[in-house]
């Protein structure tokens, strides 16, 4: 275990390193933060009653977001896996007494770790301060609170298997950039990351409920403004497990399979 | 102990014309053609040798590395490495062996190098006293000690270099794999490469399988010479042989004044200029006192040597011999 958490440890601590990147990275979701709240708003004023869900849960929502951004998107790679597959130096990898799959699982979740702690903090404390209903509000219960951290965690680890998935196919199409461009746009309407899922029209919103990418963001984020609670909390937390276990699973028995044909370029 | 028996191992390649209407067709069908880079691969090499393994570009020296260090598995054949088979027993098997690609680089970019021989240790879990003498070793043979605090993007090739040997060594591997460790690199660091291989090999009895195309870090290290060519094993001997083999060809190299150099069978120009003029000599057609004499006919000499071929020569000479 201690060679894989000293892996987390190097990445994280060069993820730490990019502070001028961070700044750059909390003036942008506080401007990205503002101008969806301002849209909302927009929204709200022509009918507040024909929305699922109240404007000061839209506001946590957005806040929640921004500020782990870097741990839930789904379209931020780790360029240096790339890389050392389409020029060879996975190699080197490969010549290490690890698993693979585990290497760069880590590594992804450094990066991710590393980064939100960088750039959550001036964003939630701005959100705080900022007045009812356009702040971050308080979590639903303390219940909410802990499902929430539960699921965030969970989140994290959903979509960091789910990119494995996309850094293996690369062994297979060389350049990720088509798939990338396919994943980014899929899971910014099917997380929730473009619109919260309670928008979307009924019939669609209960087939998207069951699929992984409903168990990413949108998962912790309505949990946190309690737009998901009591049964239907729990039946999503579960299937957020389900989804993990399949994903891990799958990705590590699909990494398996694609490094007995691997090859690796280059001389 | 290493021992190879059959390894096959074909690459499929895309090939197509040049041209857009070729481009569109091949969005089509695709033309694949088979590129045997392993084919029928045979050999041993025992404990604490030190063997070149020599060959043109693409005739498959990179990938039978691979094969012996566990990332390539190959299509049929068998390999067996200190009891395991490389593929199939990866994890196990690379805590035994130190790699250096000269080509790529291990360690990590932005951090101090010191920092990445530390990650090393932990990922081949090396015990603390076991880390410290073979970082002291490394510091001291390869004057390291300047260079462990610097970042990794910030050190010279040579330097580099140097740290990615240390790195392969960490681990006290008992089989080294060079793929190409001078590649680039100025005289001065490469004979302090060379120097540090033997000492490690001389002294850890660390096997060492050293794959270049510097003729002279063939002469410097290897004992035994594995020639490879379009993904068969044609040779395996030692230099001496190959050079007893081919001795019928010297070198000899005049300085001269002035005069001229009339034409004789069995001698060939190599290369002239001003006051220098270099021949080789087949000792079938003539003796070595006949060409000394011939050339001293009519030019006047200053100084001359005669030498058998030199590893470069030899091994232009054998890849001609097999067509490769």
């Amino acid at each position: 275990m201690k060679k894989y958490w000293s892996f987390f440890r190097m990445r994280f601590l060069g993820g730490l390193q990019y502070r001028a990147a961070a700044w750059a990275g909390v003036a942008t979701q506080f401007a990205w933060g503002f101008l969806r709240l301002l849209m909302f708003r927009a929204f709200y004023e022509a009918d507040a009653a024909a929305f699922p869900m109240e404007l000061g849960q839209i506001a946590s929502y957005i806040w929640l977001q921004q500020a782990f951004l870097t741990a839930f998107a789904v379209w931020y790679f780790d360029n240096d896996i790339f890389e050392s597959i389409t020029n060879g130096t996975v190699a080197y990898e490969l010549a290490r007494p690890m698993s693979l799959y585990s290497m760069w699982f880590v590594k992804n979740l450094a990066i991710r770790v590393s980064r939100v702690s960088l750039r959550c903090l001036p964003v939630l404390a701005v959100a705080c301060l900022l007045p009812a209903p356009y702040g971050l509000g308080l979590p639903a219960s303390p219940k909410a609170f802990i499902c929430f951290a539960v699921a965030m965690l969970g989140t994290l680890l959903l979509v960091v298997a789910f990119m494995m998935l996309i850094y293996i196919a690369t062994f297979y199409t060389l350049s990720s950039l088509g798939l990338r461009i396919m994943a980014a746009a899929v899971c910014d309407l099917l997380t929730g990351a473009l619109i919260p899922l309670p928008f979307l029209p009924e019939e669609l919103r209960k087939i998207v409920e069951l699929t992984p990418f409903a168990a990413m963001e949108n998962l912790p984020l309505q949990i946190y403004c309690g737009s998901l609670t009591g049964a239907a909390m729990g039946r999503a937390m579960l299937l957020q497990a389900f989804w993990l276990i399949v994903f891990i699973a799958g990705g590590a028995l699909w990494m398996q399979r694609s490094l007995r044909r691997v090859v690796v370029q280059g001389g | 102990m290493i021992e190879l028996k059959h390894i096959n191992k074909t690459f499929r390649v895309a090939r197509r014309n040049a041209g857009l209407s070729e481009a569109m067709r091949s969005l089509f069908h695709k033309e694949y053609t088979l590129v045997h880079a392993l084919n029928d691969v045979s050999f041993r090499i025992g404990e604490g040798e030190m063997v070149g393994y020599i060959g043109p570009n693409g005739a498959g020296k990179s990938s039978t590395i691979k094969v012996m260090s566990g990332i390539l598995t190959p299509d049929s054949g068998e390999c067996i490495i200190n009891g395991r088979i490389p593929w199939k027993e990866r994890k196990v098997h690379v805590k035994e062996i130190g790699v250096v690609f000269g080509q790529r680089s291990q360690l990590w970019w932005d951090v101090p190098v010191i920092d990445s021989f530390e990650l090393l240790r932990d990922v081949y879990a090396v015990d603390d006293a076991a880390y410290r003498h073979n970082l002291d070793e490394m510091t001291e043979l390869l004057n390291l000690s300047e260079l462990l605090r610097t970042p990794a993007r910030q050190l010279s090739l040579g330097q580099r270099m140097r740290c990615e040997l240390a790195a392969s060594l960490l681990h006290d591997p008992k089989i080294l794999f060079l793929d190409e460790p001078t590649i680039g690199l100025d005289a001065v660091s490469k004979v302090a490469v060379r120097d540090f291989i033997r000492r490690i090999n001389a002294e850890r009895k660390t096997t060492v399988i050293l794959t270049t195309h510097d003729m002279q870090d063939i002469e410097a290290i290897a004992e035994r010479i594995l020639l490879i060519g379009r993904g068969r094993i044609l040779l395996d001997g030692s230099l001496a042989e190959l050079q007893k083999r081919h001795s019928r060809m010297k070198r000899i190299a005049v300085d001269y004044a002035d005069g001229r150099f009339l034409p004789l069978p069995g001698l060939t120009l190599q290369s002239g200029e001003a006051g220098r003029a270099v021949f080789t000599a087949d000792m079938d057609a003539l003796s070595v006192s006949e060409a000394i004499a011939h050339l001293a006919k009519e030019a006047n000499i200053t100084d001359i040597s005669v030498s058998g071929a030199t590893a470069e020569e030899l091994v232009l000479s054998l890849y001609e011999e097999f067509q490769i």
